[in-house]
């Protein structure tokens, strides 16, 4: 069977075998946490909690503030520090909650199983997935309660469940998709009875055929999913990329996906649903794989705000000199320039590299090979885009598309002169937004 | 301290040079075989040709107070491939003037590699054609158990002066397309068992050479194919009409349809970036390759026509330049 994808992209080693096996493990929290307040795409949310208030684990300290926001919930028992300015994994310091964990109290969140789901209305699940503060569990932290309001005037025909975790290193969906399947199946039973598309895919890459086999045990109950294999290969977790391969539609440019019918959520963000839905559990942990040059890649269930360097402790520390901590996969993660950043509720894992690793070479003159060409999964001409760029002739950068990029790392990884040109793309993108302002 | 270089923070290792070595490594079955059947003045040619190239770059990174990039292998290459297409025959130093000028000239003032518009070691025979044309089309040697125009002695009146091009340019007739279309002559082009330039007679090995590379992806097929395929169909189109007297399969044997198709036209640095462009890039040659070889005034064509193709890659590459994802 040929396996469905789309064009482009590339094929790196995944190092998933350094984590895939490690159970899902949950942390106990550190001393202090400290929750940005930043957590999601949209407006920060606003603290409710007076300093010095006691505070229980799953209490809303956060509200949603604005169109675009989401409440934060606290991950432990322990007491309201007050906001405090913190560094923030997307660059600079931003206002953070910081909490004093309670060593003693560590009675965990008690669940509360929600009855009669069937009965609950299209804004009923809404507004819990709000309360909740759920967001896009996949990197991107897009408040979900925003996404599942499809405008009325857009018909849903595809609904596809994001099972791909192409960056290579992640396992935490993975993970989540061995261990939790019918919990994951729940969530994408209230997705699919919010969005009402004609389809439902558990869309699952060749790389990971035991995720998929678990979640096809769970078939029976959800008779509508369709279960499909892609072939494996990055960046095919993208949104756009994903609709392509398996509906053969193309976002327009500039669009969103129901203009192209298709409606995209993570597996992460279907498990999250499952617990606010079926347990009335808010978002307040996830679970981080931490990977790379460290003694024991594990996948940690995680207290959100828990600093990255707590997580590096536990599992025993780092092999070799450390290089790098990266908040995301090697293609598109975030290298960090402190340790104690914190976990987000975005947070897909961390990666540490030392210094044996990929050393920055200098770039060399472009050769023409057009393996960029070949790479980009936009189906930019990244060498010429780049040639424009250097000649500061942005408006022809632009009408190229450099626009449409979105920085997935695959061009600069084929290129065989080391020619940063994501890097370059990043720049000349943030150039052409400030001038049209 | 942290590292906090921007993503990616992984890379392919593949390289400009690891690209540019294996292409010297794809072409040395086709030098060794070269040694064999011509001796071992084509190590000498070919050495020469090598040495003026990467000696002509080092010289002009000296003067120009540039970085030294000999090390990146494509002056190799431009060497190899400028001996490759010489007599076996020629004077030590046609190759080193020939490689100094594609060097010089074609490429270092050009920019250097990646911005030369002309593949060097073609426009290094260009010139050398048009200075020397008695050195570089009437000077062949027989292969060492074979005759210059890869047939039997007895075949033909004359046969013992002409490579097959030449006898197709000088001759028409019945008598003359019956032995070219022969079995035997085929076998010779294939096997390369015939008289010719340096580094063109065997056709199976520089289709190995050239397969190493496709399967690497250091060469597109896509123009190989092309370029060889509408050179087959193109001339099988004449064939069919009367205007050429010799069957295709002759015409992509023959000659440096080979080596120019799978070494000369892939040449990243001179080839367009995109995949319509490259088909276009590939068709194209092979078109005009046929039309001088037809209708034109020398017997091979294969030079100019990629020569020709290398100057439309910018407009080629604008081409696809509006597919955008979602436009």
């Amino acid at each position: 069977m040929r396996l469905l994808t789309f064009k482009g992209g590339i094929h790196p080693h995944d190092y998933k075998e350094k984590s895939k096996n490690s159970q899902i493990k949950r942390i106990s929290p550190p001393d202090f946490l400290y929750l940005h307040l930043s957590q999601h795409t949209g407006t920060p949310s606003q603290p409710i909690v007076e300093k010095k208030e006691e505070i229980k684990i799953g209490q809303k300290i956060a509200e949603a503030s604005g169109k675009l926001s989401v409440p934060l919930h606290s991950p432990v028992n322990g007491t309201y520090m007050g906001t405090t300015t913190y560094p923030h994994p997307l660059g600079g310091m931003k206002e953070a909650i910081k909490i004093q964990v309670n060593k003693e109290n560590t009675e965990p969140f008690k669940e509360k199983k929600r009855t009669k789901i069937k009965n609950l209305s299209k804004t009923e699940l809404i507004s819990i997935i709000k309360d909740s503060g759920i967001v896009g569990m996949g990197g991107a932290a897009f408040p979900t309660y925003f996404k599942l309001q499809v405008p009325p005037s857009k018909k849903i025909k595809d609904l596809i469940i994001n099972g791909i975790e192409c960056e290579p290193y992640l396992t935490s969906d993975y993970r989540l998709m061995i261990e939790k399947p019918e919990e994951i199946m729940k969530g994408v039973d209230i997705i699919r009875r919010i969005v009402r598309p004609k389809n439902v895919w558990i869309a699952i890459e060749a790389n990971k055929p035991d995720a998929l086999h678990a979640l096809r045990e769970t078939d029976s109950q959800f008779p509508w999913a369709q279960f499909i294999t892609l072939k494996t290969k990055y960046p095919q977790g993208s949104e756009k990329q994903l609709i392509d391969a398996v509906t053969g539609r193309e976002i327009p440019e500039g669009g969103l996906p129901f203009d192209a019918s298709a409606y995209v959520q993570n597996i992460g963000t279907a498990f999250a649903i499952y617990e606010a839905v079926y347990l009335d559990k808010p978002l307040f942990e996830r679970v981080v794989t931490l990977t790379g040059n460290v003694r024991h890649p594990s996948n940690f269930l995680t207290p959100i705000g828990t600093p990255f360097e707590y997580l590096i402790e536990i599992s025993e520390g780092i092999i070799g000199k450390l290089s790098k901590i990266i908040n995301g996969g090697p293609l598109m993660g975030i290298a960090q320039s402190r340790t104690e950043i914190p976990v987000l509720k975005g947070t897909t894992g961390i990666l540490i590299q030392n210094k044996k690793e990929y050393i920055e070479k200098n770039p060399r003159p472009c050769i023409r090979c057009s393996a960029c060409v070949d790479a980009c999964p936009m189906k930019l001409l990244p060498t010429e885009i780049n040639k424009y760029i250097e000649m500061d002739n942005l408006e022809k950068a632009k009408y190229l598309g450099v626009l449409s990029c979105m920085e997935c790392g695959s061009c600069s990884y084929v290129c065989p002169a080391n020619i940063p040109l994501t890097q370059q793309f990043k720049i000349a993108k943030n150039r052409i937004t400030k001038e049209n302002k | 301290m942290l590292n906090i270089s921007p993503a990616p923070h992984i890379k392919s290792t593949i390289s400009t040079k690891k690209i540019m070595w294996s292409v010297v490594a794809a072409l040395m079955p086709s030098f060794v075989y070269s040694v064999s059947i011509f001796g071992v003045r084509v190590i000498l040619l070919t050495l020469l040709s090598i040495i003026s190239a990467v000696g002509t770059e080092y010289i002009f990174k000296k003067v120009t107070k540039r970085e030294i990039t000999i090390s990146d292998g494509s002056a190799v290459i431009t060497g190899i491939l400028l001996a490759f297409n010489i007599s076996p025959n020629s004077p030590w130093w046609l190759p080193v003037v020939g490689s100094a000028f594609a060097i010089f000239v074609v490429k270092e003032v050009f920019g250097g590699l990646g911005y030369n518009i002309f593949n060097p070691a073609l426009a290094g025979r260009a010139f050398l054609m048009a200075s020397w044309p008695g050195l570089m089309a009437g000077n062949w040697k027989a292969p060492a158990s074979g005759t210059l125009s890869g047939l039997p002695l007895q075949a033909f009146d004359g046969i013992a002066q002409a490579t097959p091009l030449t006898l197709l340019k000088a001759h028409s007739g019945a008598s003359i397309a019956q032995s070219l279309n022969s079995t035997y002559m085929l076998k010779s082009l294939f096997f390369g068992n015939v008289g010719g330039c340096i580094g063109e007679t065997s056709a199976i090995l520089l289709l190995l050479g050239a397969l190493y590379l496709f399967i690497r992806k250091y060469a597109d097929w896509k123009i190989s194919l092309g370029y060889i395929g509408s050179v087959f169909v193109f001339s099988g189109i004449l064939y069919y009409l009367g205007q050429t007297p010799t069957i295709p399969l002759f015409h992509i044997l023959s000659g440096g349809v080979m080596l120019g198709g799978l070494f000369m036209a892939t040449d990243m640095v001179t080839s367009p970036v995109t995949v319509k462009g490259r088909w276009i890039f590939g068709i194209g040659g092979g078109i005009i390759c046929v039309l001088i070889r037809i209708w034109g005034g020398y017997p091979e064509g294969v030079s100019y026509s990629i020569l020709i193709m290398n100057m439309f890659v910018p407009l080629l590459d604008k081409i696809s330049e509006k597919q955008i994802f979602g436009r």
